[in-house]
């Protein structure tokens, strides 16, 4: 039996000779740091939430209307009346944040061992991407239940684009394919999020693991692996993706699933936070909830956009406008392309950087948590301010504090990665 | 070499490249409005003959809220104390007909026509009545509140100072039918 097997992948093997060559080159012949640490799991795990999210939204599709007087109770069904579709459903929606959860964790790790650093610079270029478009992703499928969070969400965040000079109100009507947020808008968001923007997903993740590929992975202690080959050509440090990684990793998610199946179970609203109250009513165009947040992964940069009071400019002949609220979230965001070119720092390793830098990440850290929870919470959560601040919202003037402080994480990195200190890295890797 | 064969690749690839981005032009154009959407933006017609003095209806028209309010005397007064605490309050950066660019935003001075979107990200906002001093402040003369981003508005639909929406809410093209009905949408009938 065994040798008829053999053979046959003999046979196929002949014919078909690229397939054991990619293994080989990605898998088996792939050599990884040896000194991969906890932090080295959410790339997989994303890749493993990438599964789960096909997966289920593929069978979502078969009982969802995306039709504006189907779409919430046809949702209503799949949670009441198909079987197991209130699983599926739950998987769905999990998996949502859990995207978020792990690639914020992938995105951090590198921002701990400069992984972004020279020659990585592509493979985090198409990672931010990669980010940009789940957010896209994740905003177009907010809609579809057409609850009243998700048609206010996506009236709002539409608006953003009506701030824009000149062209805003057009653009959105464009955007919209109707004077207000209907029927044509949530077709054409469904096709996005089920066909459109996933294919770009699997594109930009296929360059992301490509490029980085190519020049290898980085590792905690942020060495160039490469550069100490054996005598077999194989650097010292380096050891087989598979079976080493993939073994691994698969271990992280047992563990993963473990938590992640916990949610689904117990906790698949999350007390609001991963499905919010309001989106258990019907969409309702002539009534706003009397509280609107997004979901808890895009709240920082909420924060941000309310930080920012409208500015007028007579002079130019603009009346005032929100504009440089959404232009501060859109910086906020497309910053991170420039992170390779921000840090001066000769050392990638947040092992080897001096105190600069760790403080910095730090307080950081801190902030986008923080402006997160002020995302989430109205704007009167602090009270007023006294008369000193000009009576202002405490939790506006704490989101400007934080909204200045993550700017100047980005803007003054030039200055303190390079005046910092370094301590001299290791020729090998340490464990 | 033979530089003219080049010529000819570059030529052939621009060609094609400007080919290929007019290919885009369909299916852009396809995001428009569809003429059912434009013809359901057709005007709506309001009966205001049974609005009692200080009572505020909903209409709908082009799936957005229009509210109509008969103002009372003591709202119109509250609306001329509120001039100078609201950022525009000569309605100059605002939005509306010209026949609704005065101090009271409307055509008659006691029915105020507005659209009740918020003018900063497009929620609607809630009307807070005079008595809602417990929640909105001392000195609150009733108004409407945007649930999204706190914004406040008085009874002309006019944005308070310091609140995130740039300016005063819309007042829609609108025209009087007759004496108790209104229409939404059209103005060539009106005032």
């Amino acid at each position: 039996m065994a040798s008829r097997l053999m053979a046959l992948w003999d046979w196929f093997d002949s014919r078909m000779p690229s397939v054991a060559e990619e293994f080989r080159k990605h898998a088996s012949e792939y050599y990884a740091p040896k000194n991969f640490n906890f932090w080295y799991f959410f790339g997989a795990l994303s890749l493993v939430v990438l599964v789960i999210q096909f997966v289920s939204g593929i069978f979502l599709t078969m009982n969802y209307k995306p039709d504006a007087n189907l779409a919430f109770g046809s949702v209503e069904y799949i949670m009441r009346d198909v079987p197991g579709g209130w699983l599926i459903r739950y998987i769905h929606s999990t998996g949502a944040s859990a995207f978020f959860a792990v690639v914020y964790l992938h995105m951090f790790r590198g921002l701990l061992y400069g992984s972004y650093q020279q020659p990585r610079e592509l493979v985090w270029i198409f990672g931010v991407l990669i980010y940009l478009t789940l957010m896209a992703e994740a905003f177009f499928g907010y809609l579809l239940p057409w609850g009243q969070m998700s048609y206010w969400g996506a009236q709002v965040i539409v608006n953003l684009f009506a701030t824009v000079p000149f062209i805003g109100p057009d653009l959105a009507l464009w955007i919209r394919g109707d004077y207000v947020v209907g029927d044509a808008t949530l077709n054409r968001f469904y096709a996005l999020h089920v066909v459109a923007i996933p294919l770009v997903l699997l594109g930009l993740v296929a360059a992301h693991i490509l490029a980085l590929h190519d020049v290898g992975s980085n590792n905690p202690d942020g060495i160039e692996i490469k550069k100490k080959k054996g005598p077999d050509g194989h650097p010292l440090d380096g050891i087989p993706f598979h079976p080493y990684y993939t073994v691994k990793d698969f271990a992280g998610a047992v563990v993963f699933m473990a938590v992640f199946c916990a949610i689904m179970f117990f906790v698949p609203e999350m007390g609001g936070y991963f499905l919010e109250y309001n989106n258990f009513i019907p969409a309702d165009p002539l009534k706003t909830p009397s509280h609107i947040a997004p979901v808890w992964y895009f709240t920082p940069y909420y924060s941000i956009l309310r930080a920012v009071p409208p500015i007028s400019l007579d002079w130019l002949g603009i009346p005032p406008t929100q504009f440089p609220g959404v232009m501060a979230m859109g910086i906020a965001t497309l910053i991170l392309f420039f992170l390779p070119w921000l840090d001066r720092s000769p050392v990638k390793s947040i092992r080897y950087r001096g105190p600069l830098y760790k403080w910095a990440l730090a307080i950081f850290v801190v902030t986008f948590v923080a402006l997160g929870y002020l995302g989430v919470e109205p704007v009167t959560v602090w009270g007023q301010s006294g008369a000193w601040l000009g009576n202002a919202d405490r939790a506006t003037v704490a989101a400007r504090v934080f909204t200045v402080i993550y700017f100047a994480f980005f803007f003054l990195m030039p200055w303190y990665t390079a005046k910092d200190e370094t301590l001299p890295v290791p020729e090998r890797v340490t464990m | 070499m033979d530089k003219t064969r080049r010529n000819l690749i570059v030529a052939t690839a621009a060609a094609s490249g400007a080919a290929g981005a007019g290919v885009a032009v369909p299916f852009a154009w396809s995001w428009w409005p569809s003429e059912r959407a434009k013809a359901a933006g057709a005007p709506v017609e309001a009966d205001i003959s049974n609005l009692a003095p200080g009572e505020l209806a909903v209409v709908e028209w082009r799936g957005k809220p229009v509210w109509i309010m008969r103002r009372t005397k003591e709202m119109l007064e509250a609306v001329r104390k509120a001039d100078d605490k609201v950022t525009d309050p000569k309605s100059k950066d605002s939005t509306q007909p010209e026949y609704a660019k005065n101090e009271n935003r409307s055509i008659k001075p006691e029915v105020l026509v507005l659209v009740g979107i918020c003018s900063h990200l497009g929620c609607s906002p809630q009307a807070k009545t005079a008595e809602a001093k417990a929640e909105m402040g001392a000195d609150w003369a009733g108004g409407f509140l945007c649930p999204c981003h706190g914004s406040k508005f008085d009874l002309a639909g006019r944005v308070y100072k310091g609140a995130p929406a740039p300016i005063n809410l819309e007042v829609p093209p609108h025209a009087y039918l007759s004496e108790g009905r209104l229409l939404i949408g059209e103005d060539k009938q009106g005032a």
